[in-house]
């Protein structure tokens, strides 16, 4: 065939092509098409693109805050306290039966509930043994805690004991990080205080107080070391002292009054607890138990911010259907075309299919962009009042993928409609138009 | 495929729209056509004789209510819905009116698609055979030029490029010339022509002009849905 050339030739010479003219071998036709189709909306592209990277944006600032608030607490909570407290029965009144055959008798009786004496743990050293052999079990402490008052000169002060074996305590509670002045030493006559009660007392490391309890007990103690546990509270009345010491402060000799465990991880805490009840018989209190309120209001949190997710990645894919929706009423001739030439209807369904994907993975790369830079400013701006960190956010890997895979199978999904819609077209109506 | 026998045979066929319905219409009444390979076929008649719907069923993009279409020795109305459309993009190579090139893309690729979405993925074979057939069509300067670039000549000649891309063996023109000035539809009539000498594709060619008409081998006259005159 020889070419007709008179138009060309009369034509003006044409401009610098825009478009390259090869694709790489590996794009399948479905990819190259849509695509293209993509590139040649690029406003609409571009803005669809913006909303769905805002949803991502939206959904991962959102959680990883949220993460990182309830890290925060439960780290906060569990760095005062122990995962599991071993606590001996508590004191009850049972009234006396009559005998069984006696119908004709009539019972009764009012029960006054008992006061709740100190008291240690019955065979505490065969119990804290049998605990540590438990699995997923990483430290048993024995504690002696009662109340004492502490006297200086002409104040006083009612303090919590705590008579602890500081090797095992304070791998349940980091104390190196806590304290202020001194040293985490307790040797017989230390005592670790609270910077609430130091600053109430006018004392300092170095200085004596004096120590009574309830049972008579009574010593002159060494202040080894001041600590800040980041609660005003526990500061002017937790006290730390060694568990010889408080055993006889207490009028527990040789007794304790809880065991403190720590376990792998603290989210199976009420498993291992049930564990511990189930193999000794002793009651364990897990801090999971004990904190119920928290929980609630930790499951409620993840309700409602999963509710807003899901609302936000509904938004997403009414977005990207909506946009598909207008492309496929605008492009019906070009699918009619495709049609003609012998495209069939998977290839168009794909094809339609491809590009809410790739809006959705576009908007969520963009998206993670973007809620890292917010992120990251959040925590340039959003600071304790001394400058440091309010708590620590982090954008992990897994929140990313999940946020990746997440709008990618939105807009996979929001796609189906417009994507089924096009590949429905009868050829000859879109190619009429 | 049959290399033997006419190309086409249509054999009582009729197209009813809304089938079933009271506003049910039937726009072709019997029609009885024979086209035989290499033959350059005019079909004229007056608008909403029937001639576009004609041109739709031979170009397998709807299906006759009743009656059968032969293609190239096989009947193409008991097919599935993708043999049909796979036949198609192998068998008939469409011109419109209005070129409809995908605007997304340039000349050589409008005249690749077909080829790509054939064999699904690209390949230099198809850039090849394409960058051949913008060459005889006269647009070598203009094969990277986004279509929507092109003036009106120029894209019905990059259509009737992308239309012979699949080597079909027949070509279906819905008044490819009806669009354009008369030195334009003078070059696209004389490409079909010469596809039509050279390669034996036979053509069939609605037009409204007399003259067109009368430089093909034969005319089909289409009235009210009916085959009037046919040599």
């Amino acid at each position: 065939m020889s070419a007709d050339t008179t138009q060309a030739k009369a034509s003006p010479a044409p401009p610098q092509p825009r478009v390259a003219s090869t694709w790489p071998r590996w794009q399948p036709f479905e990819w190259i098409v849509a695509l293209r189709f993509l590139l040649e909306g690029r406003m609409q592209t571009a803005f669809i693109i913006m909303g769905v990277a805002i949803g991502v944006a939206v959904i991962l600032f959102m959680s990883a805050l949220l993460a990182g608030l309830q890290t925060n607490i439960v780290r906060r909570g569990l760095l005062g306290q122990a995962h599991i407290q071993v606590l001996p029965p508590k004191a009850v009144v049972r009234p006396l039966h009559e005998a069984a055959n006696s119908s004709q008798a009539v019972q009764g009786a009012i029960l006054q509930t008992p006061e709740q004496r100190v008291k240690s743990i019955d065979q505490w050293q065969a119990l804290a043994a049998q605990i540590r052999g438990l699995p997923n079990v990483v430290v048993v402490s024995p504690s002696a805690a009662g109340a004492g008052l502490v006297l200086r000169g002409g104040s006083n002060r009612s303090i919590n004991l705590q008579g602890i074996e500081p090797a095992l305590y304070f791998r349940i509670v980091t104390m190196d990080d806590k304290l202020v002045a001194g040293s985490t030493r307790l040797a017989g006559t230390d005592i670790l205080i609270g910077t609430e009660l130091a600053s109430d007392l006018g004392v300092r490391v170095g200085d004596k107080l004096h120590i009574t309890t309830a049972t008579g007990g009574d010593n002159t103690l060494t202040i080894s070391g001041i600590f800040d546990l980041g609660n005003k509270g526990a500061n002017a009345r937790s006290t730390f002292l060694s568990l010889r010491t408080a055993q006889s402060l207490l009028g527990l000799p040789g007794g304790v009054s809880v065991l403190d465990v720590n376990v792998t991880d603290p989210y199976q805490a009420e498993v291992v607890a049930q564990a511990i009840t189930a193999a000794t018989g002793v009651v364990a209190d897990s801090w999971i138990k004990v904190n119920a309120q928290f929980f609630v209001a930790i499951n409620a949190q993840k309700s409602s911010s999963a509710l807003i997710r899901a609302f936000v990645a509904l938004s997403v894919a009414m977005g990207i259907a909506s946009v598909l929706v207008v492309s496929v009423v605008q492009r019906s001739r070009e699918i009619g075309i495709l049609r003609a030439m012998g495209v069939t209807r998977p290839q168009v369904l794909r094809l339609f299919l491809i590009q809410g994907g790739l809006l959705g993975l576009g908007g969520a790369v963009a998206g993670s962009a973007l809620g890292a830079a917010a992120l990251f400013a959040w925590r340039l701006l959003v600071r304790n009042d001394d400058g440091t960190e309010l708590f620590p956010i982090v954008l992990t890997p897994a929140l990313l993928a999940s946020g990746l895979v997440l709008a990618t199978v939105t807009g996979l999904l929001a796609a189906f409609a417009p994507a089924l819609r096009a590949a429905r077209l009868d050829p000859v109506v879109a190619i009429r138009g | 495929m049959a290399d033997s026998g006419p190309l086409l045979v249509l054999t009582d066929v009729h197209k009813s729209y809304n089938p079933g319905q009271p506003n049910e219409t039937e726009v072709l009444h019997g029609i009885n056509l024979t086209l035989q390979r290499g033959e350059f076929c005019a079909v004229v008649g007056p608008s909403g004789s029937g001639k576009s719907t004609l041109l739709n069923l031979v170009g397998l993009l709807d299906r006759p209510s009743k009656g059968t279409l032969i293609l190239a020795g096989q009947e193409t109305t008991t097919l599935a819905d993708t043999d049909l459309t796979r036949l198609r993009g192998r068998t008939i190579g469409f011109v419109f009116q209005y070129h409809h090139l995908l605007t997304a893309f340039t000349a050589l690729e409008n005249v690749m698609l077909p080829l790509l979405g054939d064999a699904g993925f690209p390949n230099a074979a198809m850039v090849e055979r394409a960058a051949a057939l913008i060459d005889s069509v006269g647009l070598t300067a203009w094969r990277d030029q986004p279509a929507g670039q092109l003036s009106g000549g120029q894209q019905q000649r990059v259509a009737l490029a992308r239309a012979l891309a699949m080597n079909p063996v027949l070509l279906l023109a819905d008044e490819p010339t009806g669009n354009l000035d008369t030195v334009s539809a003078d070059a696209v009539f004389a490409l079909l022509r010469k596809v039509n000498q050279e390669q034996r594709t036979s053509v069939l060619f609605v037009t409204h002009n007399p003259q067109i008409a009368a430089r093909c081998d034969k005319t089909i006259e289409v009235v009210d849905g009916r085959v009037v005159t046919s040599g």
